[in-house]
């Protein structure tokens, strides 16, 4: 267990530093930053200045020396435009996004997955038919635009909704929360449901798929055979096999949704992270995207690695090794 | 028939049980009869493909589109099952007739412990308390050969070796003390030193508690030792029955014969087994006359014309076949 | 001659009796028509600013009331035909679909056999950069590349090859690890023939039959996220608008009630993706039985 867990922290950190060499190469080759911090009539001797200040007249191994020690020490730079840490900039930001992604991921499973068991139990019924229609429909749209279409249907058109922004927000431990008022709800609804949809038709897909490959097996008739009621059988016996592929992609989903929440948040205008990396792309502001993306980085390999511990609860013939 | 004085206590009707796929109906079991009275063994033998273990699943309604019981009577007890509603099947499955399928490691949920499946049956079928049915899946895991039974009940499938597992199935399908075991292939998936375990086991519960079984198997040398009588069948339908031993001594039909000689004998002369030419005919596309014509030396004119009956022959034993085998062929 | 045993086959029969086959398959085609003619489909070229009148800006579609008969789906703010846009717009989205699936299959096969064939360090390294590069939503490394690298439509190809190619790489490992077990490539290895030939004879055209399904849906989904980068501004240049940059426009007028010049591009993706999922699916199905 002790070995495992050890074992899984040195592979974590690798994976870190790997993205922190493709982050740092990326970032070195493209663009000259030095003149985002210049003003636009500055002279010679003061852009090389703010290039020394800025550590760019250094070659590129000791560049991304210092880019590592500064890093591993948690300091990453200024924001060129906020004048700020970067860092603080981005964690002030992440609440908001991730409770969309909470609450865009609960949706999805609340709907998808009993949908699913019900498409995978009666794989040839009408119904079936539709939702599984649906679905596919449902990874066959452009997120961004199902947002759009929400929006002037809702915020536009009959003015139900909020089109954009966070809306009242209440304080708990210093965060805040959009969940904890009305207004807040009100606000994330047409965002978390736009979010929600690409990942709802998966989970949909994969539930259904487990749910028939479990029907087939021998386990389910044996359950039948010894007078187990056929709805015990699906959702007893089936539902929690059916489940373990599900459980697999559940972690690369929450990836896909952390993703995808930089496009919801640029229409909704939603002030998370994702936002304000869109942002920082266009004005180049390199200390914001390097925190983004190693903090991204941090959080996926955190729930890599959380989804294989909970893959061993659910399935009691995988151990940790 | 061969118990006629006793009521049976499942009697099989023109049972036929047939697949509507897009390629054609399969006809799997099309207008098969046998009986089993208390306390007897009944060996259901045939090739694979056969329709044997669509028997066993029909008996317990466990027949799934596209496949459908297009007529017949299962009459257990004197109610026909093939008219009961899912509700009492139901009350019926595990509690009265209860099934062994083949492959133990593939019958058991891989998530739940042993301990919760075997729970599963006496809650559904017994008003017994929580603490009497631990107690009584213990006693019935000692007594199918598994030891520190109480430590092995939190035990999950996969810690269990294939005929460990077996033991468990069986153990499952005893627990509700049922009146009629199908047994589907019990030992196929098994080393064949594990095989005479399970069937010595399976045997010896059987007679103490006094239950029937219907065990379904492509291996007569595996029913000759366990049956009272046999029931053989091709393309679907019953091509020969008796009691065991007239069957095994001298087979009135063909293919029984057939099967006979393809058993390996350690004891035998000749060195080289003998088969049974050609393969089972496509059933959805069965041929005129006897199925097993074409691959029957004894075969004529007739044979392709009409179907046999099934008619009373030598001893115990009723055969399809317009020109039987007697004791003392040579074939 | 091979043309009725093509109409004999199960395939063809299985396609017939699929409406979401003929529906994708239809749709697909519908595409392929309207890539291939679009320009000669519609009277204005809506990038040459001399066809344009400004006059004719933001008309609603031919049924609402202003609208104008030549505009069936309406004008955007300079007065360009919304339909013909769409038509050219689609060129764009569908070559860039098309042509980085083709990359990535070619790059990513490659990268598979070797890794497959060779094994060793080779092996290990390409697995390695692949696991990681799956941990990580393809549409983030996109976005990142193409934060880093700017737009343009080569830009955007090279972007969506270095996540694309992954998929292919796997199962094309994965494949011809079995297939080199195999009696005959290990008998030609033997007999001394050169890996190359090997590999193209014999290892190759059996590796490529479970890629036909990848590669057909991930040319829906180089689609989509074509049209996500675009709208975030960082895919396609404005002078060479995909489907996804029209949708982007749009959302600029769209508080203005303006809905038509965002939402048909956005209703042709779908009908674009969804045919081709829909005819992914029965590939899915017919290529690979064991799903059924």
């Amino acid at each position: 267990m002790l070995g495992y867990l050890l074992k899984r922290l040195i592979q974590m950190i690798l994976v870190l530093w790997v993205v922190s060499v493709i982050v740092f190469l990326m970032m070195s080759f493209t663009g000259d930053p030095v003149f985002m911090v210049v003003p636009i009539d500055a002279t010679d001797s003061e852009i090389a200045q703010a290039r020394r200040l800025l550590g760019l007249d250094q070659s590129l191994p000791v560049q991304y020396w210092k880019f590592l020690s500064s890093i591993v020490q948690g300091d990453f730079g200024r924001s060129y435009v906020f004048r700020q840490p970067a860092m603080t900039l981005i964690l002030e930001r992440l609440p908001a996004t991730v409770e969309m992604v909470l609450v865009a991921m609960g949706l999805a499973v609340l709907v998808a997955i009993p949908l699913g068991v019900y498409a995978g139990a009666n794989p040839n019924g009408r119904l079936s038919r539709t939702i599984m229609a649906g679905s596919l429909l449902g990874i066959s749209l452009p997120g961004f635009w199902v947002g759009m279409v929400l929006i002037y249907l809702f915020a536009v058109h009959w003015g139900i909704f909020p089109s954009s922004g966070r809306g009242d927000t209440g304080e708990i431990f210093g965060l805040r929360i959009s969940l904890l008022t009305l207004d807040g709800w009100h606000h994330i609804a047409l965002p978390a449901i736009t979010l929600s949809l690409g990942t709802m038709a998966i989970l949909l897909r994969m539930t259904r798929a487990g749910m028939m490959e479990v029907s087939r097996q021998d386990f389910m008739k044996f359950a039948r055979a010894k007078g187990v009621p056929r709805k015990d059988v699906l959702y007893g016996h089936g539902l929690k096999n059916a489940l373990i592929p599900v459980v697999t992609i559940f972690g690369l989903q929450l990836g896909d949704l952390i993703a995808f929440a930089t496009i919801t948040e640029t229409i909704f205008s939603w002030p998370g992270m994702g936002k304000l990396l869109i942002d920082s792309i266009y004005r180049a502001d390199r200390p914001v995207i390097v925190v983004y993306l190693m903090l991204v980085a941090l959080i996926f390999v955190v729930i890599n690695f959380i989804v294989d511990l909970v893959y061993t609860l659910i399935d009691p013939r995988i151990s940790l090794k | 028939m061969a118990q006629e004085s006793e009521t049976p206590l499942l009697a099989v009707r023109d049972l036929r049980t047939w697949f509507h796929t897009f390629s054609g109906v399969v006809k799997a079991v099309n207008g098969v009869s046998f009986e089993i009275g208390e306390g007897e063994v009944m060996g259901l033998v045939g090739e694979s493909g056969g329709g044997k273990s669509v028997i066993g699943f029909s008996v317990l309604g466990l027949i799934d589109s596209p496949g459908r019981i297009e007529g017949g009577e299962i009459l257990f007890d004197g109610e026909d099952l093939a008219q009961a509603g899912e509700e009492r099947l139901r009350h019926i499955r595990g509690r009265h007739i209860s099934m062994v399928f083949q492959d133990p490691m593939t019958s058991l949920n891989p998530l739940h412990t042993v301990g919760r499946q075997m729970d599963e049956v006496l809650r559904l079928h017994t008003d017994l308390g929580a603490a009497e049915r631990r107690k009584a899946c213990i006693d019935m895991l000692e007594s199918v050969g598994i030891s520190r039974a109480a430590e092995r009940l939190k035990a999950y499938p996969h810690q269990f070796s294939g005929g460990m597992r077996q033991r468990v199935v069986i153990a499952i399908a005893l627990l509700a003390g049922p009146r009629l075991i199908i047994a589907d292939e019990p030992t196929t998936a098994l080393d064949v030193t594990i095989q005479s375990q399970i069937l010595k086991l399976m045997r010896r519960q059987i007679a103490e508690k006094g239950a029937s079984m219907i065990l379904i198997t492509h291996d007569l040398a595996v029913v000759s030792e366990m049956a009272d009588h046999i029931t053989v069948l091709y393309c679907g339908k019953v091509v020969e029955r008796g009691r065991t031993r007239d069957l095994i001594e001298s087979p009135a039909h063909p293919y029984t014969r057939g099967l006979i000689d393809s058993i390996p004998d350690p004891a035998a002369r000749h060195d080289r087994l003998r088969q049974i030419p050609g393969s089972v005919p496509d059933i959805r596309a069965l041929p005129k006359g006897c199925n097993f014509r074409e691959r029957c030396p004894r075969a004529q004119a007739l044979c392709a014309e009409t179907e046999p009956d099934l008619t009373k022959q030598h001893r115990s034993l009723w055969a399809a076949c317009h020109f039987p085998l007697v004791p003392g062929d040579v074939q | 001659m091979a043309v009725t045993s093509v109409l004999r086959s199960e395939f063809f029969h299985n396609y017939r009796h699929s409406a979401s086959a003929i529906i994708g398959s239809g749709l697909m085609a519908l595409f392929a028509f309207a890539v291939i003619a679009g320009p000669f489909l519609v009277a204005q070229n809506p990038y040459d600013i001399a066809a344009l009148d400004l006059m004719d800006s933001y008309k609603p579609p031919v049924w609402l009331e202003g609208g104008d008969p030549r505009y069936w789906l309406g004008t955007d703010g300079q007065g360009r035909d919304v339909w013909a846009s769409i038509l050219y717009g689609a060129r764009i989205s569908v070559f860039i679909g098309v042509v980085a699936m083709l990359a990535s299959c070619a790059l990513g096969t490659l990268l598979g056999l070797v890794a497959g064939f060779y094994g060793g360090i080779v092996d290990s390294v390409i697995m390695r950069i692949a696991d990681i590069q799956l941990s990580f939503p393809s549409i983030l490394i996109a976005l990142f590349l193409m934060s880093a690298v700017g737009t343009g439509v080569d830009k955007v190809l090279i972007a969506l090859t270095a996540v694309g190619w992954v998929v292919y790489a796997r199962t094309v490992r994965g494949s011809t690890l079995s297939e080199i077990e195999k009696e005959y490539v290990q008998a030609a290895r033997v007999a001394g023939l050169p890996n190359r030939k090997i590999i193209r004879k014999h290892v190759l055209p059996n590796v490529l039959t479970p890629l036909i399904v990848i590669a057909t849906i991930q040319v829906g989904t180089f689609v989509l996220i074509e049209a996500s980068l675009s709208f975030l501004g960082v895919g396609v240049p404005i002078t060479q608008p995909s489907l996804g940059l029209l949708i982007k426009n749009g959302f600029d007028v769209l508080f203005s009630g303006l809905w038509w010049t965002s939402v048909f591009p956005g209703v042709a993706i779908m009908m674009l993706v969804f045919g081709i999922n829909l005819f992914g699916d029965f590939l899915r199905d017919e290529l690979n039985p064991r799903l059924k």
